[in-house]
């Protein structure tokens, strides 16, 4: 199946245990229907995918020319056509007429503001199996959930640090985070920051509504990959492998009254052109259909994990990364695009001048260690293990000053709870 | 001689006809507002207030300065009230700005919303200024509603088009018997001087001077193009041909032949 790279070998299983992991890797018969809801799943009704689908399954990156990319460059308003000659090969010669152009939207559309947020991982719990990721159900990492004394602990020591923006994280397992935990953890949150955004596992309306009653307004789900048949190869198991219950997350979300919804796909999975047009395009039909959302992008690349270091972002290099960002940004000028600690202080850096809006800062992946990595205090508790290798490990003083330090006005609220 | 040219708002009365929007926020920005460009009213989104204790805006408000509280972040008139009485708790005084946006792209104003809002809002004493989408119809309505001004838009923020809807604002000029504030789209200093030639009673702009090389020197620009185009209204514009509207053969000559 072309993901051998990903798979981790454990010694240490019971055979049984073995035997099943090794089947869901080897034989596709053995995994679920990922295009079939699991019980207790909303099922919206929904043009949306029909929309979005049907324009990627047909878009040919070849045959655009540079003629086609200087085209969409002189546009006044971006197409979907011209945002498809942005993304493919041909425009590559032209990535810094398209920052300039990206600059232009940026500043007419932000200004100088750069917004800052921190991400906060309240539990590493998983009942999935995505064979890249860190917190992957057959991963041995060290698991935590924090209980609301030491979510409530975390939350102080990064308030104190300045932070007003928090997207609290859990690994995807219902039974370990569920939603009334999760609600606790808001309704906390709304104490110390000002704005309060999740990144969970994908639920259904009235529970997205009772999370926005608990103070949570901006909910974040990555795709991972638009592309189902390769979604079904790196999804094996639990609820996650169900692809059209999380492409509809955003819009259940919003349904649910949240104020706004983000958007991604973790660009090196597939055909990171096809995702990075399915993904524009998620946000486009949307907001077209919930003309009062807020819409943000992200654009993470794969990255190392715990136990397996061989994972890299393949064929998107900075480069195609900067080409994507460009093309988001004239494409969808009103949207906000997030870069990541993932992304090295250098990219980061430069992308807030032309096409990103936001970064995060003083960044952990891990579980209950945000006080050991602020004050160097060392932990009575044990921490959880990250998602993630972080590449930008700067503090919120240090960001904020760089961005200063670049004549660009770093932002920590801009949010009111209504 | 001392200047007379003063306009009034809630029973306050101004000499300055430049206001500083909301948007982008930092200290070099308020004071070249206020020093430079001369600014007596300042606005103040709710949202952005109560950051770090070092970035709290309320501290950089010079005083004598008018603060003006908006609503920006109400999708709808209920949530506009309730940011307004929020602002008026936090002693920010009774002047609001209505700002009511159901669309995130365009971020253009709802007109409808706004008029509920204006109504609420004048009933409970606030001196209220609705921004809105130049529509006679509507500005009808929120001068009826109780409104204390018409902020039409020039153009949809981030457009950077300058005076996009000018026909209709001149429209809420010539019909509207309360002060006319241009707002939003405004980015050059020459495009304030339009609409102030065109009779509007006042600017307000943020990002044309927030994003300029020189903040100081751009909001000293404002200034005088506000102040050049005030005084062309003023003295009274003289007439201006179109191309081709002076025949050289008058076309009605033949009834003196």
């Amino acid at each position: 199946m072309g993901n051998e790279e990903y798979i981790i070998q454990w010694d240490d299983m019971t055979p049984e245990a073995k035997a099943k992991k090794e089947r869901l890797e080897q034989d596709p018969s053995f995994r679920t229907d990922h295009m079939a809801y699991m019980e207790g799943m909303d099922q919206i009704s929904t043009d949306i995918r029909d929309k979005v689908m049907s324009q990627v399954e047909s878009y040919d990156e070849k045959v655009y020319t540079a003629a086609d990319v200087q085209a969409a460059l002189a546009h006044d308003v971006c197409s979907i056509e011209d945002f498809k000659a942005l993304l493919s090969p041909a425009a590559q010669p032209f990535l810094e007429q398209m920052a300039e152009k990206a600059a232009v939207e940026r500043r007419n559309h932000f200004g100088n503001s750069v917004y800052l947020f921190t991400p906060l991982y309240i539990a590493n719990y998983c009942e999935n199996y995505c064979v890249y990721c860190g917190f992957n159900c057959y991963n041995h990492i060290h698991r935590k959930k924090l209980n609301m004394q030491e979510i409530e602990h975390e939350m102080k020591v990064i308030a104190d640090s300045g932070i007003e923006e928090i997207l609290m994280l859990t690994g995807e397992s219902r039974h370990m985070s569920d939603v009334k935990y999760i609600g606790e953890a808001c309704k906390l949150a709304s104490k110390y920051f000002r704005n309060v955004g999740l990144e969970i596992y994908p639920v259904n309306v009235d529970e997205y509504k009772y999370l926005h009653e608990c103070g949570a307004d901006y909910i974040t789900v990555f795709q991972e990959t638009y592309n189902p048949d390769k979604y079904e190869t790196l999804h094996l198991m639990g609820h996650k492998r169900v692809w059209p219950y999380r492409f509809e997350a955003q819009e259940r979300a919003l349904m649910g009254g949240m104020r706004g919804v983000g958007f991604s796909a973790l660009l090196g999975l597939d055909d990171f052109r096809k995702d990075a047009l399915a993904t524009a395009l998620h946000v486009y039909y949307l907001q077209r259909k919930y003309p009062h959302a807020e819409m943000s992008l992200s654009c993470p690349r794969l990255r190392p994990i715990i136990n397996n270091d061989k994972i890299n972002p393949k064929d998107v290099h900075e480069t195609q990364l900067c080409q994507i960002l460009c093309a988001y940004r004239i494409f969808l000028p009103y949207a906000g695009i997030t870069v990541s600690s993932r992304e090295v202080a250098r990219f980061r850096d430069h992308i807030i001048r032309f096409a990103a809006t936001k970064i995060s800062a003083g960044v952990s992946t891990g579980i209950g260690d945000h006080e050991e990595k602020y004050t160097g205090k060392e932990n009575e508790a044990e921490s959880g293990d990250e998602q993630f290798e972080i590449a930008d490990n700067r503090s919120l003083q240090e960001i904020y000053d760089a961005i200063k330090d670049q004549g660009l006005q770093p932002v920590l609220n801009e949010y009111i709870y209504v | 001689m001392q200047n007379k040219d003063t306009w009034t708002l809630g029973g306050h009365t101004f000499t300055s006809r430049f206001i500083l929007g909301s948007g982008k926020y930092n200290l070099n920005l308020i004071r070249a507002a206020v020093e430079d460009a001369g600014a007596e009213i300042i606005t103040l989104a709710l949202r952005r207030v109560n950051t770090r204790k070092e970035e709290n805006i309320l501290d950089y408000i010079p005083e004598g300065v008018t603060l003006l509280p908006n609503t920006s972040g109400a999708r709808n008139a209920e949530e506009a009230v309730r940011l307004a009485r929020l602002a008026r708790e936090m002693g920010c005084g009774d002047f609001v700005k209505v700002e009511i946006m159901h669309d995130s792209k365009y971020l253009l104003p709802d007109n409808y919303e706004t008029i509920k809002a204006t109504e609420i809002l004048a009933k409970e004493g606030f001196i209220v200024m609705p921004y809105m989408y130049p529509d006679l119809n509507a500005a009808r309505d929120m001068v009826n509603a109780g409104a204390a001004c018409i902020m039409p838009l020039a153009s949809p923020i981030g457009s950077n088009k300058g005076l996009a809807t000018k026909e209709f604002i001149q429209i809420l000029i010539d019909e509207i018997d309360l002060p006319i504030i241009v707002d939003a789209g405004i980015g050059r200093p020459s495009q304030a001087c339009e609409a102030m030639e065109m009779g509007a009673t006042a600017i307000m702009a943020n990002t044309a001077i927030a994003t300029a090389g020189d903040i100081p020197a751009m909001a000293g620009a404002f200034k005088n193009a506000i102040a050049a185009g005030r005084a062309a209204y003023l003295s009274g514009l003289g007439r201006v041909l179109h191309r081709g509207a002076s025949a050289s053969d008058p076309l009605t000559g033949f009834l003196h032949d």
